[in-house]
């Protein structure tokens, strides 16, 4: 059939697309960062690394990147503690409304992640639902500062990756064998021995593959930061995006964009790393 | 050992309560007859909804997106749907090495492509307009279209196309009439999620819009930004009932954690 050779003609479209729109672009930024800036601000064409040595010799990238890797590492711990716990619920579960749970438990990926932040405002804000319900009880006086600072990101952060971490874990599920636990529980074995010797065992990849997408979720997150943090919080991110459009500093936004994103990938592959090592 | 247990199904539910409470609180507060985000509202109103209304900003930015939402949908179809053809029907050399090419977006964190957007944009004149966010937002859709109707039409039993070639059709009349009806299903969920992509898109919006062009994602995070009143939460309310009837259908159709997930 002549029609099946020209088959691969239909991926010419999306092919140019990509490769204007997206290669071309990402080419463009790696160029960026070899620029230099110049005295007044303005940006020098050149190839020169100057721009990487101030930025490395900045101690606020030191302490950008510190505070990344802290909350990544806080907010997936968080959330995987929480999504580990509703993925088994879902993936044991019988009841005849599993599906709907399911698409519950993924529901907060759909809404807009304006619409969430806001939400957090409302509940942890001053006169929001936690200090106001405190308050009421007579726990507290004044109310607690919940958001606009670390604590509010870090909450927010780790609601809005469950989704994606829950959906992990589901997957790895997939290869857990149910007949092992009831052997276990047969032969005299607790609940909680099972789940310890067993259940949990053979999902620890899956738990690595969770984490790894947690962690570079909440590295590359912009929105939450931005408006938990109240200017507040200064990670990688936010400060990518303050160099790129308040300051106009391409430059050392393509540098730090770089970094990240070599950092992003060296977590990627311990985190599959790990997850081959538990599966043997 | 049948069913989750009951330690277990309770501590999900609790899990349940704070994965939904954001959303909760936001319907009540649109609700609210205070002036400042006051949680539980000392009364109750419609007033953000009228203010809504007559929020002139608001409504400009929520047309705009509407309108980049659907040209993003067409060409992201246009464009998605062929290539996801070749490569779920195609035997040839390289496939597996293009299948990551063009599924690479949907892994690099948007905030790199809006950067990378934002460098390439800038001198051409492309930021804050329309075709503009129609290709910055088509970065993630077209990808996620391939990867979606890839599986989609992977997954169609190839019989009934082999019966229609058998019967003498030629391979674009059984693509036109066999395999295309079949996977209609498929096609219309994944217009669905490709429209809320776009219309959700806030990061990569954010780095190319400006005030001549601004999309509702953008006008809302400037507006929490700058202001607390209860009028984003009534807007909210609006795009969740929005949200929720894409989601029925797509549930409908093809599943949603399916259609998300891989």
């Amino acid at each position: 059939m002549t029609a099946s050779r020209r088959l691969p003609l239909l991926l010419i479209p999306a092919t140019l697309f990509l490769l204007v729109v997206y290669v071309w672009p990402s080419l463009g930024l790696f160029r960026n960062a070899f620029n230099e800036v110049g005295p007044t601000g303005a940006m020098v064409e050149a190839w020169s690394l100057e721009t990487w040595r101030v930025t490395f010799h900045d101690s606020f990238t030191f302490e950008l990147t510190l505070n990344s890797l802290w909350l990544s590492a806080v907010s997936t711990l968080i959330a995987l503690c929480l999504a580990y716990p509703v993925s088994l619920f879902l993936f044991r579960t019988d009841s005849r409304f599993r599906g709907l749970l399911a698409v519950v438990a993924i529901l907060p990926m759909l809404v807009s992640g304006v619409v969430r932040v806001f939400g957090w405002l409302a509940i942890l804000g001053d006169r929001g639902l936690v200090n106001t319900t405190l308050q009421s009880l007579g726990l507290i006086s004044a109310p607690l500062k919940l958001v606009f600072n670390w604590t509010g990101v870090t909450i927010g952060l780790a609601e809005s990756i469950m989704p994606y971490m829950i959906l992990a874990l589901l997957a790895g599920f997939g290869r857990l064998d149910r007949t092992l636990e009831e052997a276990a529980r047969s032969l005299g074995a607790s609940p909680f021995r099972t789940f310890r010797r067993v259940t949990l065992p053979l999902s620890l990849p899956a738990i690595a593959l969770a984490a790894g997408l947690g962690f570079v979720l909440s590295m590359s997150a912009y929105i939450t930061p931005k408006l938990l943090g109240g200017g507040r919080v200064f990670v990688l991110a936010t400060e990518i995006f303050e160099q790129a459009t308040t300051n106009t500093n391409w430059p050392v936004a393509a540098v730090l964009a770089i970094y990240t994103l070599v950092l992003l990938l060296a977590l990627l592959v311990v985190s599959n790393l790990v997850a081959r090592r538990l599966q043997r | 050992m049948t069913g989750a247990g009951r330690v277990l199904s309770s501590f999900a539910a609790l899990v349940y309560a704070m994965i939904l409470s954001p959303i909760v609180v936001v319907v009540m507060l649109s609700f609210s007859a205070d002036n400042f985000i006051v949680f539980p509202p000392s009364g109750y109103s419609l007033r953000w909804f009228q203010q809504l209304v007559g929020n002139g900003p608001l409504l400009a930015a929520l047309w705009l997106s509407v309108q980049v939402a659907a040209v993003v949908t067409l060409l992201s179809l246009a464009v998605g749907v062929p290539a996801a053809l070749a490569l779920a029907k195609g035997r040839f050399a390289g496939k597996a090495a293009l299948t990551s090419f063009f599924l690479a977006p949907l892994l690099l964190p948007t905030l790199i492509t809006g950067l990378a957007l934002l460098l390439f944009f800038s001198p051409l004149k492309l930021t804050a307009t329309l075709p503009g966010l129609v290709l910055g937002h088509m970065t993630v859709t077209v990808p996620f279209v391939i990867r979606m109707m890839t599986t989609a039409l992977a997954n169609l039993p190839d019989d009934i196309e082999a019966a229609a070639a058998t019967l003498g059709a030629t391979p674009w009349r059984v693509v036109r009439r066999v395999t295309l009806p079949l996977a209609t299903p498929g096609l219309i969920a994944c217009a669905c999620l490709s429209f809320l992509l776009s219309f959700d898109e806030t990061v990569i919006s954010l780095f190319i819009a400006g005030p001549r062009a601004s999309t509702l994602p953008v006008e809302m995070v400037r507006y929490v930004e700058g202001r607390t009143d209860p009028l984003i939460a009534a807007l909210s309310v609006v795009l969740i009932v929005a949200t929720l009837a894409v989601v029925l259908v797509v549930e409908r159709l093809v599943g949603v954690a399916r259609a998300v997930g891989k």
